[in-house]
């Protein structure tokens, strides 16, 4: 059994980074905290220039890292670390510009031999996606793709032919964040993409502690990802290294817990 | 010359549709869309119906007697300034604003620059009673502080962008954050050849009304084709509206990037000329960009000319060696809009003075006889002002 496979026994944890936030040294401290409060599966983004995804919580990630000098394989980098200390599957997220400049084929080999075991390109959809999907099965990695709210029963059709690992599902209109409510469109959306998908359906974008995450994986998701709270306990502590690694460390677990019991 | 499409959405290899999967659901809908209603009769009557008498087309194709005897060839200046607006812009802008109303859109979204497409867009908002939003990097409200007037006397609400560059490229990442967000009810109005499929092709199709007037109107004047035409490339709208009716004629065809102060990285918009492909925005397509594929800054001294990417099809079009691609530096452009202005009586937008300024600096090229038609994009008097400031600065 793969580690992304294994991961899903139980319903999963899973928690976002920005690699190179605050800096490269320190977010090696928050990959280890994100694992040491509990996650199952870890997803190291890499900072990007123009993430238009993403909320302005990430995007303040994505500035200090680059301004931190991140490159794109500073998440191999912190990949390698973690792999020191940890089987936790590592699923490397990113815009698809970065990986375009490094090649396919390069990239994908970078991202194996590092440790990693998947990856998402969030800025490409399935018909974009024949180099990725290429590249990743030369290197026996997972590549994960995102479902939304306003992908058609066809489109996740044509999207479950191509995903492995698990697919993501984006439980809200709009850029990465939290957000004080699970919409209704999001508990349907889980529902109906159970009955397409064979692999694991995890939910992402806006969901900020253990109430929300609860409610998702009651409504049948094998997972949910936790990214912008993580971001923001890094910003609320920025002047204490061991404040970040504590702060996220107890939110990964109260929200481990909630989905736990 | 292979500019062969080879699948729909792509130009060549350049195009595609890079965005997150929230927004596909939105540009299948247009593409339906916009093949459904630029085919009906009662979309293109009332589209042409505002091109003629609300827009101001066709508009002149203008023999410019004194700099064809300066410059030793003979200029023409297809007219886009004189339209409503001040700008090529609303050929665009109308057509998608339009478009938006008869997909039952409550609500329109738009990135600018130097604020023509802002403008161009709030005046077809007004027109057609659509609420009109406009994102605008900072540095540009600054540096257009009378279009930003102007955008919000239209009655279009204008959010100024404080994010990276504080420019066109993160005016565009805030309008693409809205639109993922807003898709149910809201149409993007980009404002150039850019993003993803079908924009670059929609666009092209509405301004290419430019090239079709001017292929007719050299016709009638001089009984042939022209040697050449010349345009401005930011994203590179105007100039795919010149340059598409005539890919297939023996014309020379030359886009005009911005050169800005110097050729080091971060100092200059000219994507084509320096750039290398890659993803921006949605579309696959050459991009300065740095050694880890992230996004450079750029300069100009034209607003709507500071933009890192251009669109697809003039990537194919350098590819194919189709279209010739030249910068024009701050410098020479500074000159040109005085060159024009005085020599003239016609103030150019800067952005369309960099066309202008490669015809003043290569004149050579050109023999007596030959017929060169440049298009100005835009008049200048939103650049009145900073250009009077400049002149104060040396």
């Amino acid at each position: 059994m793969g580690r992304i496979e294994k991961a899903f026994e139980k319903p999963a944890f899973i928690g976002y980074m920005v690699a190179g936030d605050p800096d490269i040294e320190r977010s090696k401290t928050v990959a280890s905290a994100i694992i040491g409060g509990g996650a199952d599966i870890i997803e190291i983004g890499i900072p990007f220039t123009d993430p238009v995804a993403d909320g302005p919580v990430i995007q303040r990630a994505d500035t200090r890292a680059l301004s931190a000098g991140a490159v794109p394989s500073s998440a191999f980098e912190i990949t390698r670390d973690i792999r020191r200390y940890s089987d936790v599957p590592v699923v490397i997220f990113t815009y698809i510009n970065p990986i375009i400049k490094a090649g396919f084929d390069s990239f994908y080999a970078g991202a194996k031999e590092s440790g990693a075991d998947a990856v998402l390109i969030v800025d490409m959809p399935f018909e974009e996606a024949d180099e990725a999907q290429a590249a990743a099965g030369k290197h026996g990695l997972d590549q994960i793709f995102l479902v939304s709210i306003t992908t058609s029963e066809e489109r996740m059709k044509k999207i479950a032919e191509k995903a492995s690992g698990f697919v993501y599902l984006i439980s809200a209109l709009g850029t990465t964040g939290q957000r004080d409510q699970i919409p209704q469109e999001a508990l349907e959306l889980v529902a109906k993409a159970k009955k397409i998908f064979d692999i694991p359906v995890v939910v992402g974008f806006g969901i900020s502690g253990p109430g929300n995450a609860r409610r998702l994986i009651d409504s049948g998701a094998d997972g949910v990802v936790v990214g912008s709270a993580i971001v923001s306990a890094i910003e609320d502590n920025m002047d204490s290294a061991e404040g970040i690694g504590d702060s996220i460390r107890k939110l990964v677990n109260e929200i481990k817990s909630g989905i736990d019991s | 010359m292979s500019v062969d499409i080879v699948k729909p959405g792509r130009f060549g290899r350049f195009g595609g549709q890079f965005v997150p999967e929230t927004l596909m659901f939105a540009l299948n809908e247009l593409e339906y869309s916009y093949r459904k209603f630029s085919a009906d009769d009662r979309f293109k009557a009332e589209f042409n119906g505002y091109l003629r008498s609300y827009a101001g087309r066709e508009t002149p194709l203008t023999f410019c007697k004194n700099i064809s005897k300066d410059l030793g060839c003979r200029v023409y200046l297809k007219r886009e300034d004189l339209l409503h607006g001040g700008a090529h812009k609303i050929n665009n802008t109308l057509g998608q604003v339009l478009l938006a109303k008869y997909m039952g859109k409550e609500r329109i979204i738009a990135e600018t620059g130097a604020g023509q497409h802002g403008v161009a867009t709030a005046i077809a908002g007004a027109l057609l009673r659509i609420p009109v939003e406009i994102y605008m990097g900072e540095k540009d409200c600054e540096r257009q502080k009378l279009n930003v007037f102007r955008m919000e006397l239209l009655g279009a609400k204008v959010h100024p962008v404080g994010s990276g560059t504080k420019t066109l490229k993160d005016a565009t990442n805030e309008a693409m954050r809205d639109w993922v967000a807003s898709v149910m009810n809201t149409h993007y109005v980009i404002g150039s050849v850019v993003g993803p499929h079908p924009f670059p092709e929609m666009v092209r199709d509405f301004q290419s009304v430019i090239g079709n007037e001017t292929k007719r109107q050299v016709m009638q004047a001089e009984g042939r084709l022209p040697d050449a035409a010349v345009a401005c490339v930011g994203g590179g709208s105007n100039a795919i509206g010149m340059f598409h009716p005539f890919i297939s004629d023996p014309v020379r065809l030359i886009g005009v990037e911005a050169g800005g102060k110097g050729n080091t990285p971060g100092q200059h918009g000219a994507a084509l000329c320096k750039g290398e492909p890659g993803v921006l925005h949605g579309a696959l397509s050459y991009l300065l960009q740095d050694e880890n594929g992230q996004i450079s800054e750029t300069d100009s001294i034209s607003a709507g000319l500071d933009y890192p990417g251009v669109g697809p099809e003039h990537s194919m079009l350098k590819d194919a060696g189709r279209v010739d691609y030249r910068m024009a530096g701050d410098d020479n452009v500074l000159k040109a809009f005085a060159y024009l202005s005085k020599k003239e009586g016609i103030i150019p937008a800067l952005e369309s003075a960099h066309a202008v300024s490669y015809l003043m600096d290569n004149s050579s090229e050109f023999e007596k006889d030959d017929i060169v038609v440049v298009c100005l994009s835009g008049r200048g008097d939103k650049d009145v002002a900073r250009v009077a400031e400049l002149s104060e600065a040396i």
